[in-house]
């Protein structure tokens, strides 16, 4: 069974059409990344599982169920970690889970899976500590304990690691990919492209409301949408006068080093470097970088033009 | 129904004014207390609203309900606001309580604050003035009308408004004004023709009058009659709230 399911979903904000007619399912167990830029769609697309949105018109189910229909059944098998970093700065940490688990239904039953959360997230030695006297990072993994205090079997994570530091995001991605293993259905919106490459196995971009692009992450990447990468050359005097051949495919050039992008398909970087000896440079050294994720977000969102 | 779901909500937004009860509780007391003394010290003994009824004694219902519709009224919207604001609300939202146990949650918290400040004004008050209990279940029964129908329009403040600045103007231009012209510190009948008339209009009069009958066993009009807008106020107000709730106003997109 699909954990989530979209079909044709729309959403307008009053003249703004948010959600044109969003399809899409992810599996049991996968890891799924959502990127887009921002107004893309992506956080109206998470509230509307949450039940945070409406949908005007379309399909939202979690694991079979409709969001709205069901949404007793569909909000206990999702937990979303929202965007903003948002809490209660009336109660402690260990209050605010308890609260949270309580919503769902579970009481004191639940305690143990609590000190599992807080000993996964580092914060047994905050648990009575006032949310308001937490940084940013602790709040932020506060968010996410709330949304597993109920054992959700998908967990939407709308961009967790905004503005946290280098070694938070590290042990953040550590513990979304225990969730993982344990057998939790992930979908991950972000902003850092290095972090769908790390962590997704199929990925969906958005743009303007349309889904623009969905397959495996390498299959985009090694698929015509990634079909540029970047020669970078560096040359022992800069090059005053370049090959008229080459201009069009030039990208940078500063100083004594160049980068070119070439098409994968039909362009030759020995060409390129031939070109270059034959002109009078004498090449010091060069390097080639395949697409990355960054190139096929930035390619695809460019070829809708608003 | 998600019972315990709704228990928790309830209890958390209980815990949320009990965390500063010096500011929930104990200041609207002294307030009160307050109004008692100056006003018992200026008017007793000149007037006399009920035969046999000294006017402190008068006063103390009236001061009591109002303390109550103005507490159940400041918890449920404050309540809302600081989460609509701070953005928290997000985590009561995304979980499975319906509509009405949220309404019925943030009311019924609404009740316990407002009738626990209203007894905080009797305790206290009793030390000054002998006061009569003609007809307790009465008294009950306004109290809980009262502050449920003031819980529910604080949901409705809560949500409509965007600032502190709006629900402040909600506070002071509708409830405030309303309470003091209900009747608190005067009998309407004391009042002329054309006052008396709007004070009819005015569901809080209604409230405290009685309110005042569960007291005292007199009214300015028939407690049937005040019982019957009580209930109807409550209602109005509820549905309003609830169709708030449940279309998602300013709250769900």
């Amino acid at each position: 069974m699909s954990a989530i399911v979209l079909d044709g979903l729309h959403k307008h904000y009053g003249p703004v059409h948010a959600l044109k007619g969003v399809s899409l399912a992810v599996e049991e167990g996968e890891f799924f990344g959502l990127l887009g830029p921002n107004g893309a769609g992506k956080s109206t697309l998470i509230n509307i599982l949450a039940g945070l949105t409406r949908r005007d018109t379309g399909r939202a189910l979690v694991l079979g169920h409709d969001v709205a229909r069901e949404y007793r059944v569909t909000r206990r098998l999702l937990g979303v970690v929202p965007q903003e970093l948002v809490f209660d700065p009336f109660f402690s940490v260990r209050e605010v889970l308890r609260i949270q688990a309580g919503y769902f239904g579970l009481g004191r039953e639940n305690d143990a899976w609590i000190d599992e959360l807080l000993e996964a997230l580092k914060l047994t030695d905050k648990a009575q500590a006032n949310l308001r006297t937490l940084s940013g990072g602790m709040k932020r993994r506060v968010m996410i304990a709330q949304a597993l205090v109920h054992k959700p079997r998908v967990v939407v994570l709308d961009e967790p690691t905004a503005g946290v530091d280098v070694e938070l995001r590290q042990s953040l991605w550590d513990f979304i990919r225990r969730l993982h293993r344990e057998g939790h259905t992930i979908v991950l919106t972000t902003h850092y492209l290095e972090e769908a490459e790390a962590l997704c196995g199929r990925i969906a971009i958005l743009n303007q409301g349309e889904l623009v692009a969905l397959d495996e992450k390498q299959a985009l990447l090694a698929h015509g949408i990634g079909r540029s990468r970047r020669l970078c050359v560096t040359t022992r005097a800069p090059v005053v006068a370049l090959p008229e051949a080459l201009k069009p495919r030039l990208r940078r050039q500063e100083g004594n080093r160049l980068e070119f992008e070439l098409v994968r398909e039909t362009d030759s970087a020995v060409a390129v470097l031939d070109a270059l000896r034959s002109h009078g440079a004498e090449v010091v050294d060069f390097a080639t970088e395949a697409a990355d994720l960054e190139d096929v977000f930035v390619e695809l969102t460019r070829r809708r033009p608003s | 129904m998600n019972l315990l779901g709704f228990k928790t909500l309830f209890c958390k937004e209980v815990l949320r004014f009990w965390k500063v009860l010096l500011q929930t509780l104990v200041a609207p007391v002294i307030t009160v207390l307050l109004y008692f003394l100056i006003f018992s010290h200026v008017l007793e003994g000149r007037v006399e609203v009920f035969p046999g009824v000294g006017y402190s004694a008068f006063l103390v219902p009236g001061l009591m309900m109002m303390s109550v519709i103005q507490n159940a009224f400041a918890n449920s919207s404050s309540s809302l606001i600081q989460s609509k604001i701070t953005g928290n609300l997000i985590f009561i939202l995304v979980t499975p309580l319906s509509h009405f146990e949220l309404f019925l949650a943030f009311v019924a918290a609404a009740c316990v604050r407002g009738v626990l400040v209203g007894v905080g004004v009797w305790v206290v008050a009793v030390w000054f003035v002998p006061l009569s209990l003609v007809h307790p279940l009465y008294l009950l029964l306004f109290a809980v009308l009262g502050s449920a129908a003031l819980g529910a329009l604080g949901v409705i403040a809560g949500i409509w408004a965007d600032k502190f600045d709006q629900l402040a103007g909600f506070q002071n231009f509708i409830v405030l004004p309303l309470s003091f012209l209900s009747g608190v510190f005067y009998s309407i009948h004391s009042l002329p023709d054309f006052w008396q008339t709007l004070s009819h209009l005015n569901p809080f009069f209604y409230l405290i009058d009685g309110f005042r009958y569960g007291f005292f066993g007199v009214s300015d009009v028939s407690p049937l009659l005040s019982l019957a807008v009580a209930g109807a106020f409550l209602l109005l107000l509820s549905g309003i709230a609830y169709g708030m709730l449940k279309t998602g106003y300013k709250i769900r997109d």
